[in-house]
């Protein structure tokens, strides 16, 4: 359904190349802090906001090291120059210190931005589809900034997800206020478009849609009713320059466009 | 000084049915599966195996061994779900189970190290994590400011086992690799820690591979040795050896067939010790 589809480009342009944009613009502003996305898309996102307009971020090589340059999706970061040692326990340091923003996937997200990576099913005991489990969700979500990337939003976006791994707006405000104050989810990132929690009572809201794409598209690939504002904004597209980046920089092999399935 | 090495059999005669066993590592990350296939084969049963979890807790839930798992995760990496653990978990076979937040974990850990009953924690607030999990309490901050906090319990363990590239027959171990992970924390957790490594060295030998930044595993910590090259296997162990991603694909591949995954017990997890293993390893190699 998606119009925008890798093959068919919009001039020259395709899907997977204006989500990079859409996450990358998610740390613009960040600054100096631990840029910490998962997955290809997103990692590449991370290192053409660096290079692009947030040159303060810090960025790992995946492994145990923060680096400098512009590695390449699943370069040999062997080469690259070090600038910090990062393995988990540290990482695990950043997080509870805040100086961190994240960008995960959901397999399931509500209307509040609750997400849920964990497992599929009512019975968490015998669960229908065990997923990846709580990995680090919960302590992303309540130290620092979150985001998450979805490849396919109409599998994604649910009436309610069936476990809390990362808490949405809704499961934080029941918290009393020393609990909630670092959390905030910055952006959802879907084939479709963009999102962001910025309404009064901090609903997910149609922050642009992709070329191509219709409000009406947007809102049928989602089991909650989204969000509108003023009018929506068609998401940006990549400059001349993140492109050569995207393409024959980070990703010349092409590895992104495997997500969008 | 007392020299500590002993076999993956003798480590596992000093283990009883129904302990709470830690295991160090990281997903397919330097795991100690030769001591991991020494319980495989054993006659121990009802472990509470507490992991950062890979094919350690997936083969010993697969094969039934576990009572309880108190994890982060458990991962192959390069495969994100253990495949033998999703058929445990979505079997509904698993009759216990803890799962933590990943960083939530590492303070159950320091807490048994430095042993105290609890670290606090935002993490877990707000999530099904507490839901799930109705043995966890909080804590209100005794200070001004009153802030409630979620209390990691100490991870209470009465044997750990570790993987490291390099030990002395004291007790002391160093890792080689681009991360500890959280080994120095389960060393010191345990109530008794064995320590199995690629190489024992002659002490005066450690400063040869790596800086004194490596020697991270003090043997005051450590109860017994065991020498085990590609100890690790299929886990990854560098700078020794990379994770075996061929065999790794074999092994997730029989969690599909209990027949597949009967066969692969047989052919490489329960062979009769970790000789006959490296041995059938590097017969496989040279075909």
């Amino acid at each position: 359904m998606s119009p925008v589809g890798h093959d068919e480009a919009v001039g020259d342009v395709t899907l997977d190349e204006i989500c990079v944009v859409a996450l990358a613009e998610a740390f613009r502003g960040d600054g100096e802090i631990l840029c910490n996305p998962m997955g290809p898309v997103p990692v590449i996102a991370g290192r053409l906001a660096r290079a692009t307009f947030e040159p303060d971020l810090m960025l790992t090589d995946t492994i145990a090291y923060a680096i400098e340059g512009n590695l390449p999706l699943g370069g040999d970061p062997s080469n690259a120059t070090v600038e910090a040692y990062m393995p988990f326990r540290s990482i695990f340091d950043q997080v509870w210190s805040g100086k961190r923003h994240v960008v995960m996937g959901a397999p399931q997200i509500d209307r509040h931005g609750n997400q849920n990576f964990a497992a599929i099913g009512d019975d968490y005991s015998h669960p229908k589809v065990q997923l990846l489990g709580m990995r680090g969700a919960p302590g992303n979500l309540i130290n620092h900034v979150t985001t998450y990337w979805i490849p396919t939003q109409a599998r994604s976006f649910v009436e309610s997800v069936d476990v809390v791994s990362g808490p949405g707006y809704d499961a934080i405000a029941r918290l009393p206020e020393p609990s909630r104050r670092f959390h905030e989810i910055r952006r959802v990132v879907t084939d479709l478009g963009t999102y962001d929690f910025e309404t009064e009572n901090r609903t997910m809201r149609v922050r642009s849609l992709h070329p191509g794409v219709t409000l009406e598209q947007a809102q049928e690939a989602s089991a909650f009713e989204l969000a509108v504002t003023d009018d929506v904004p068609e998401s940006r597209l990549p400059s001349a320059e993140e492109l050569q980046l995207i393409r024959e920089v980070f990703d010349p092999s092409g590895v992104r466009k495997a997500e969008f399935r | 000084m007392a020299d500590k090495r002993m076999t993956e059999d003798e480590v596992v005669a000093e283990l009883e049915s129904g302990m709470t066993i830690g295991i160090g590592g990281w997903g397919s990350r330097r795991k100690p599966m030769s001591l991991v296939r020494a319980i495989l084969r054993s006659d121990l049963t009802d472990l509470h195996v507490v992991s950062y979890g890979g094919p350690d807790v997936g083969v010993l839930t697969a094969a039934g061994k576990c009572r309880k798992v108190t994890y982060g995760f458990v991962s192959l990496d390069s495969i994100p779900l253990e495949p033998h653990f999703r058929s445990v978990r979505q079997g509904g076979l698993l009759p216990e189970f803890m799962e933590l937040d990943e960083g939530a974990f590492y303070l159950g850990l320091l807490a048994a190290a430095h042993r105290v009953p609890f670290y606090p924690t935002r993490a877990g607030l707000g999530s099904s994590m507490l839901a799930h999990n109705p043995e966890l309490r909080t804590v209100v901050s005794p200070y001004d400011d009153g802030e409630e906090l979620v209390a990691i319990p100490a991870f209470e363990m009465d044997a750990v086992l570790i993987h490291m590239n390099r030990a002395d027959r004291k007790g002391n171990g160093q890792f080689l690799g681009p991360d500890l992970y959280f080994d120095d924390l389960f060393a010191m957790a345990g109530n008794r820690t064995y320590l199995s490594a690629e190489q024992i060295v002659p002490t005066e030998n450690f400063l040869q591979e790596g800086s004194v930044h490596t020697l991270r595993i003090a043997r005051t910590h450590v109860d017994g040795v065991v020498e085990a090259p590609m100890g690790a296997h299929f886990t990854e162990c560098p700078p020794d050896y990379g994770r075996d991603e061929a065999f790794q694909k074999e092994y997730a591949a029989t969690a599909r067939d209990p027949e597949l995954w009967a066969q692969f017990r047989t052919d490489w997890l329960e062979l009769e010790s970790h000789e006959a293993y490296r041995t059938k390893l590097d017969e496989r190699r040279s075909q």
